[in-house]
């Protein structure tokens, strides 16, 4: 055990540790989790030089208030998000997407994401945490994962198992472009909806609820009429599926989804908007695209790349 | 047998097993899951049995739709090693502190609170699925008369443990959370146990589950 640590003076709102999540366990009822926005989780910890599925400090909103006592680290923080560093009692703002280093005594202030949700905070090091199937992600639904599986809280003390030698600062530049069109798969009970409720989900605009987490993004608009049954028999969800209960509202389930689900499934995301979807914030305007199948998988591919050219130069 | 495979989003299968809720389909849905999980395909990852239906996710980055599509159409689900499902004996407890419902179950299905527990316990359910939070099963079939509906409005807290039924299934609250399937009792053991990575789940598709019932101080007594 190294003797390098961090105290959280703040918390936060919903500040959790996350890293690549689980795949293989939704037939026990456990979701993926994860962090969120995956290419901005993997450019937090190639920017302070972590193996990419290092566990990162994941926020939303308002961040936490940190301070960090040992040898010289590196830290970066990415997203949308404004940040300060206080180090022998000067404050200076910092940027996004470039590596600072810290030392005994000095803290960073999370103070809010800008227009978006989600924000990523990488530590050059790896911190002592409890892994749970192969990832320390915390559901705090469950109570699994590290930190017995609930938000990071005031006075807690997180200590470093080792730190990382290599200490070059580096930078990229990256903008979060901002999406309004999502693309969407037609869903398995897609002709559930009337004529008009189908016409609604495509060119109507909709607006984030203040409801969504985690778990889920609620929406709020026009009604999507239902001709059919507004139940089916719970199967099986995937993160990106939109869920259309009685009510008529949209729900899209996110990465700490409930596994299996009893409404019909209207729509799903496609995988290229994901990260980008996710980092809407309530108030936001969404409208849904249709997308087939191949052109998704044309997209995906894409997008994966440009994340894999982002990594490389860094 | 799967009638029908269509793509869920661009990163899963969604095979189609029929409408019908039975232990024979949904034995089918079981033998594909433990069959798929055995062979190991590249690429696939979470698999979501139910029912009726089987979801097969996978990794966008490492297979394609049509790839997996191949792959669980050869696949001879008669070749998957005979998988080991056994009965469980699960205690429940019905005193009034626990079953919640019950006066509720008694308006709608027109039975006194012997004859619903009567109907209910030392029988065998067959469990169908677990889900929706980590390590509930759902649990059938209940009689005819013992059918009930949701409640309007579900609650917020349904406390850990508690044992409740809707329609043609039981279920079990591995842990605190919202709910609106009707209480009728509260079993003392850990249904969903984390610290179990290898088993965390005591009850798995396929298995066969028994209520007993015990008593107020059987209940505060069996964890010691």
């Amino acid at each position: 055990m190294s003797s390098n640590y961090l105290d959280i003076i703040r918390p936060g709102i919903n500040t959790t540790f996350q890293d690549k999540g689980r795949d293989h366990l939704y037939h026990i009822g456990i979701p993926f989790s994860g962090a969120m926005d995956n290419r901005n989780y993997l450019i937090a910890n190639k920017l302070v030089n972590n193996n990419l599925d290092f566990p990162v400090v994941e926020f939303a909103y308002q961040g936490p208030h940190i301070k960090y006592s040992g040898e010289k680290i590196n830290f970066a923080i990415t997203g949308d998000v404004i940040f300060s560093i206080k180090k022998n009692n000067a404050e200076i703002k910092g940027n996004c997407y470039q590596s600072y280093q810290i030392e005994n005594g000095d803290e960073i202030n999370i103070l809010s994401t800008n227009k978006s949700v989600y924000g990523y905070l990488a530590l050059g090091g790896e911190l002592d945490l409890k892994f749970q199937w192969n990832s320390c992600s915390i559901n705090t639904k469950a109570n699994i994962g590290s930190n017995d599986g609930k938000k990071l809280d005031t006075g807690q003390r997180i200590n470093f198992k080792k730190i990382n030698s290599n200490k070059d600062v580096k930078k990229i530049n990256y903008i979060n472009n901002k999406i309004e069109n999502i693309r969407v798969i037609k869903g398995t009970n897609f002709d559930y909806f009337s004529e008009q409720g189908k016409q609604t989900f495509y060119e109507k605009e909709f607006i984030v609820s203040k409801l969504s987490d985690r778990m889920g993004m609620r929406l709020e608009g026009p009604k999507i009429e239902n001709i059919f049954n507004t139940n089916i028999k719970s199967e099986g969800l995937i993160k990106g599926v939109i869920q259309v209960p009685a009510d008529g509202n949209p729900i899209i389930m996110l990465s700490d989804h409930g596994t299996v689900g009893g409404y019909p499934k209207i729509g799903a995301v496609a995988s290229v908007d994901y990260d980008r979807l996710v980092q809407m914030a309530p108030g936001s305007k969404i409208k849904f695209k249709e997308i087939n199948l191949s052109d998704a998988e044309t997209l995906f591919k894409l997008y994966e790349m440009e994340t894999q050219n982002l990594l490389s130069q860094i | 047998m799967i009638k029908n495979i269509s793509n869920l989003g661009d990163a899963a299968l969604y095979c189609d097993f029929g409408n019908e809720v039975n232990k024979s389909i949904n034995s089918q849905v079981i033998k594909y899951f433990k069959t798929i999980k055995e062979k190991k395909f590249e690429g696939i990852n979470n698999l979501t049995p139910s029912y009726n239906k089987l979801i097969i996710s996978y990794d966008l980055k490492k297979t394609t739709f049509k790839e997996v599509k191949k792959f669980i159409e050869k696949i001879n689900i008669e070749d998957s090693e005979k998988t080991k499902s056994k009965t469980l004996e699960i205690p429940v407890c019905c005193h009034e502190n626990f079953s919640m419902d019950i006066k509720r179950l008694e308006e709608i299905l027109k039975l006194s609170r012997e004859k619903i527990l009567e109907n209910f316990l030392n029988k065998e359910y067959f469990c169908y699925m677990t889900g929706f939070i980590a390590g509930m099963p759902f649990l059938g079939d209940l009689d005819e008369n013992m059918r009930a509906q949701r409640l309007e409005t579900p609650r917020v807290k349904v406390p850990k443990g508690s044992v409740a039924l809707t329609e043609q299934f039981a279920n079990i609250y591995t842990f605190e959370s919202p709910g609106g399937w009707n209480i009728l009792g509260n079993t003392p053991l850990d249904v969903f146990d984390s610290s179990k990575e290898e088993k965390p789940n005591l009850i798995n598709p396929g298995d066969t589950v028994i209520f007993k019932e015990i008593t107020l101080d059987q209940y505060k007594n069996y964890n010691e």
